[in-house]
Parts: structure tokens; C-alpha cells; sequence
């Protein structure tokens, strides 16, 4: 399972974490965004190396805006603190692996 | 060999496999995507659909996948990639298989048509968006423009109006395609400017999408561009196999196509009104078609 993140533990979790995170961004009414979800979590379960969590962007808009985020889904990989690739849309399982291990 | 396959999951595909299930083929459906539902699946609000007065459409395509799987129907979680006629049928060529079949509905549906301008792609979640729905929240108190001139266009402009500080809607003619009554509304909206008988030229920014470049020549400021210029069917696999229209399949109600074997349902086919509703009859017509291909092989 993927866990929620919240605005006040980003910087810890996420930008200071040694390892590559993945984060995803949707909201509970964006239906490619639960089609997607569920490809997610089956990563996170194969990936030990990385890191994954998910924003909501409807109790985090600080976070949305931060990153720039204008269409939901959206995958950002992190590494070393920085914005390493992101995705926009629904992709498939396979593609979400690759995203995140070309960061390892 | 299977009796059919259905490609493609919306309500077109989900009904045709409850109508397959009643018939006793043996069928399945091939799905490109883990979940169903198809264009339902961007859709926030669906109050139109007989029976549910106010319904998201994620919910309503998994409570119609629901009912096709307790009906028996077999779903293969797998793209499409080529369709081979072969002795006796067809073959269906996936990314991770192939399944022979006698005969096949398709059911692929249709995506947003994309404007074909430069930027567009560069800019694809960072500013242009084909569903105002979706994305409209993250342009609160922002500037959007909306291109197009059909019923989505203008639905999409009175969308964003109530939650952006202005919206330009863009269209290449003097006249909207779309319902009176919201020509009306987009009309009466002073958020709404209407840039008529002009076109997007360029989509222009750094990072994300700064402003437009039209035809005229002229330059609007904008954070978004929402475009809403019609519908690209998923026919290519069938190009050069069955006759097409405006690249829709060819087929009236019965979904039978130039192609013996190959059946046509939903917003695939050539017709005059792409909802929901049609989809659903369009599926269980095609079934009816196959049934009788079928006895008569
Ligand atoms: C923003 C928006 C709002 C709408 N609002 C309404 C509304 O309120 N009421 C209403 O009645 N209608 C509405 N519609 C229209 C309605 O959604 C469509 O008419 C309907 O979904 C068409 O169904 P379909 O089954 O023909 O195709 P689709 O819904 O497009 O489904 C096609 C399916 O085929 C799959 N597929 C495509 N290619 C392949 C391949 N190569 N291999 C395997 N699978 C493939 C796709 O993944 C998809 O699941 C709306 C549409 C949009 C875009």
C-alpha cells in the first residue's frame, strides 16, 4: 500500500530521503487517477529500493502547487531532493516500474 | 478458436459482453486498460444515463463491468495491436498474446482529437488539458482559454468561468456547433471572451503554457488551454480492412461493417449522437448480428 503524505512531512520524507521516491498526485474524483492507484501499489510491493507515496491534491494544494502539478495523475520521481522524471495520465504497470527504476 | 472478441471495455464493449453471456458465446473481452468504463472514466458527473440521476462515472463503469463479470465474461487485461484475417475468422494480435476468433465487435471507442499545433504536445499537463473536469481546479482564479465550438466547448467554458478569473473560448467559425440554450448561457458570462473566426497558431511558454499564438496574428495571455475540437476514433487497426467514414467505421444500427465478421459499436461507428446510452443499445445490436453471422456460417 501506498501511503498518503501530508504538506508538513514532505521536506523530511520525500526531498531528504536517500532513497528515489515516487509520488503520486490525485483526488478521490478523478477516475484516472483510481485506475491508476492500483498500478502503483502493485510497484511499491516489487520495488524495495524506492520510496512511494501519494498526495491528495484536494487536502494538500500547497504541495499541487508547488510542483507545478495542472492534470491528475501525476507521477514526479524524486532523487536527492530533486524532480528526476515525471508522467502525466494513466500509463500502464510496466511503464511505472520503468519510471522509477531508471532512478535507482 | 472463440466465437467472438469484444475490443475495448466502455459501455459499448460491457454491454455487448452481457448480451454474449446471455447468448452462450464463448467470448472474451480484451481491455487495454486494468479498469473499464472507457471516456465514463474522465467523466465527473453523468446525470443523463436512465436510471441514475446523478452518477460519477468511474462508478458507473465499474457497476457495469460488475454486471458483465457476475454474467461470465471473461476480460483480458491487453492492448490490440493488429487484426489478421485467417482461415475461418480472425486473428487478434495483442501486446501479450493472440487469440483467434470468427468474429469481432469493436467497441475501442474514441479519444479527445488533438489540435495538432506546435506546443501542444511539449505542453500536455503543463497547461493544455482535453478535459476541463479534471484539470479546471488547478487554473482557480487563473486566466483559460477553451478551443472549440461544439456542445463540450462551450460546457467546458461555463465549467472554468465559475472557477477561473477569465476564459477566452476560441473558434475558428462565427457560429457555435453547440446547444442554443448554452450559446445563451456562454453569451451572458462577462468571465467569458469570445474570440471567433480565428484559430491557435502556436502554444507558447517555458516551463508551461504562458500564451497563444493565433492565426490573426494576435496573442492572448493564458495559464491553460482546454481543447475541446471533437473526437479521434480508435480505427486504425481496421484501416485498411473496412470501410470507414471521417474515419469512423462504417455500420448502422445492426454494427455490421464492410468486413464480414467485424461488428461496430459505440462512438467507433458512424452515427449521429455519442453518449452513453447509444453505446449501450449499439452493444447489444452487434451481439445480435454476430448471433446471426454465426448461424449462418
Ligand atoms: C468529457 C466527456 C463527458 C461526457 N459526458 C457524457 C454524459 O454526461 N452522458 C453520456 O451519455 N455520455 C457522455 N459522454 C460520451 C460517452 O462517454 C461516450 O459516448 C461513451 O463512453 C462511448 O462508449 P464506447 O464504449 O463506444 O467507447 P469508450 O468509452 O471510448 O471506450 C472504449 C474502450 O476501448 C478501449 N480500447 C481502445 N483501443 C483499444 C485497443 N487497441 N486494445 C484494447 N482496448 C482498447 C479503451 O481503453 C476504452 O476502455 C462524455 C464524453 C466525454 C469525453
Amino acid at each position: 500500500m501506498v501511503k498518503d503524505i501530508k504538506t508538513n512531512e514532505f521536506q523530511e520524507k520525500v526531498i531528504n530521503s536517500n532513497k528515489p521516491v515516487l509520488v503520486d498526485f490525485w483526488a478521490s474524483w478523478c477516475g484516472p487517477c483510481r485506475m491508476l492507484s492500483p498500478a502503483v501499489d502493485s510497484v511499491s510491493e516489487q520495488v524495495s529500493e524506492a520510496e512511494f507515496y501519494k498526495v491528495n491534491v484536494d487536502e494538500e494544494p500547497e504541495l499541487a502547487r508547488e510542483f507545478g502539478i495542472m492534470s491528475i495523475p501525476t507521477l514526479i520521481v524524486f532523487k536527492n531532493g530533486e524532480i528526476f522524471d515525471q508522467s502525466v495520465g494513466v500509463i500502464s504497470e510496466a511503464d511505472i516500474k520503468t519510471l522509477v527504476e531508471k532512478a535507482l | 478458436m472463440k466465437d467472438l472478441i469484444i475490443a475495448g471495455s466502455g459501455p459499448a464493449g460491457l454491454s455487448a459482453a452481457v448480451y454474449a453471456s446471455n447468448a452462450m458465446l464463448n467470448f472474451s473481452v480484451i481491455e487495454k486498460f486494468p479498469m473499464s468504463g472507457g471516456q465514463m472514466l474522465n467523466t465527473y458527473e453523468i446525470n443523463n444515463y436512465l436510471g441514475f440521476e446523478e452518477i460519477d462515472g468511474f462508478t458507473l463503469g465499474q457497476t457495469f463491468r460488475k454486471h458483465a463479470e457476475n454474467k461470465g465474461a471473461q476480460f483480458i487485461n491487453d492492448e490490440i495491436t493488429a487484426i489478421e484475417k485467417i482461415d475461418g475468422g480472425y486473428s487478434v494480435k495483442c501486446k501479450n498474446g493472440e487469440y483467434e476468433t470468427k468474429t469481432i465487435i469493436f467497441a475501442t471507442g474514441a479519444n479527445p482529437k488533438k489540435l495538432g499545433v506546435k506546443g501542444e504536445a511539449d505542453f500536455a499537463g503543463r497547461g493544455v488539458s482535453y478535459c476541463a473536469t479534471c484539470d479546471g481546479n488547478f487554473f482557480r482564479d487563473k486566466i483559460t482559454a477553451v478551443v472549440g465550438g461544439g456542445d463540450v466547448a462551450l460546457e467546458d467554458t461555463l465549467y472554468l468561468a465559475n472557477i477561473c478569473s477569465k476564459v477566452y473560448l476560441i473558434h475558428r467559425r462565427d457560429e457555435f456547433r453547440g446547444a442554443k440554450y448554452l450559446q445563451d448561457k456562454v453569451r451572458a458570462n462577462d468571465k467569458i471572451e469570445l474570440v471567433l473566426k480565428d484559430e491557435v497558431d502556436e502554444i507558447i511558454g517555458n516551463n508551461k503554457v504562458e500564451k497563444l499564438k493565433l492565426k490573426s496574428g494576435k496573442e492572448l495571455e493564458t495559464d491553460g488551454v482546454f481543447i475541446a475540437v471533437g473526437l479521434d476514433p480508435n480505427s486504425k487497426l481496421l484501416d485498411k480492412t473496412t470501410e470507414m467514414e471521417n474515419g469512423f467505421i462504417k455500420a448502422d444500427e445492426s454494427g455490421i461493417t464492410s468486413a464480414a465478421g467485424i461488428f461496430a459499436a459505440g462512438d467507433i461507428r458512424t452515427k449521429r449522437l455519442r453518449q452513453i446510452s447509444t453505446a449501450v443499445s449499439d452493444g447489444a445490436n452487434a451481439v445480435h448480428s454476430v448471433e446471426e453471422y454465426l448461424f449462418n456460417l
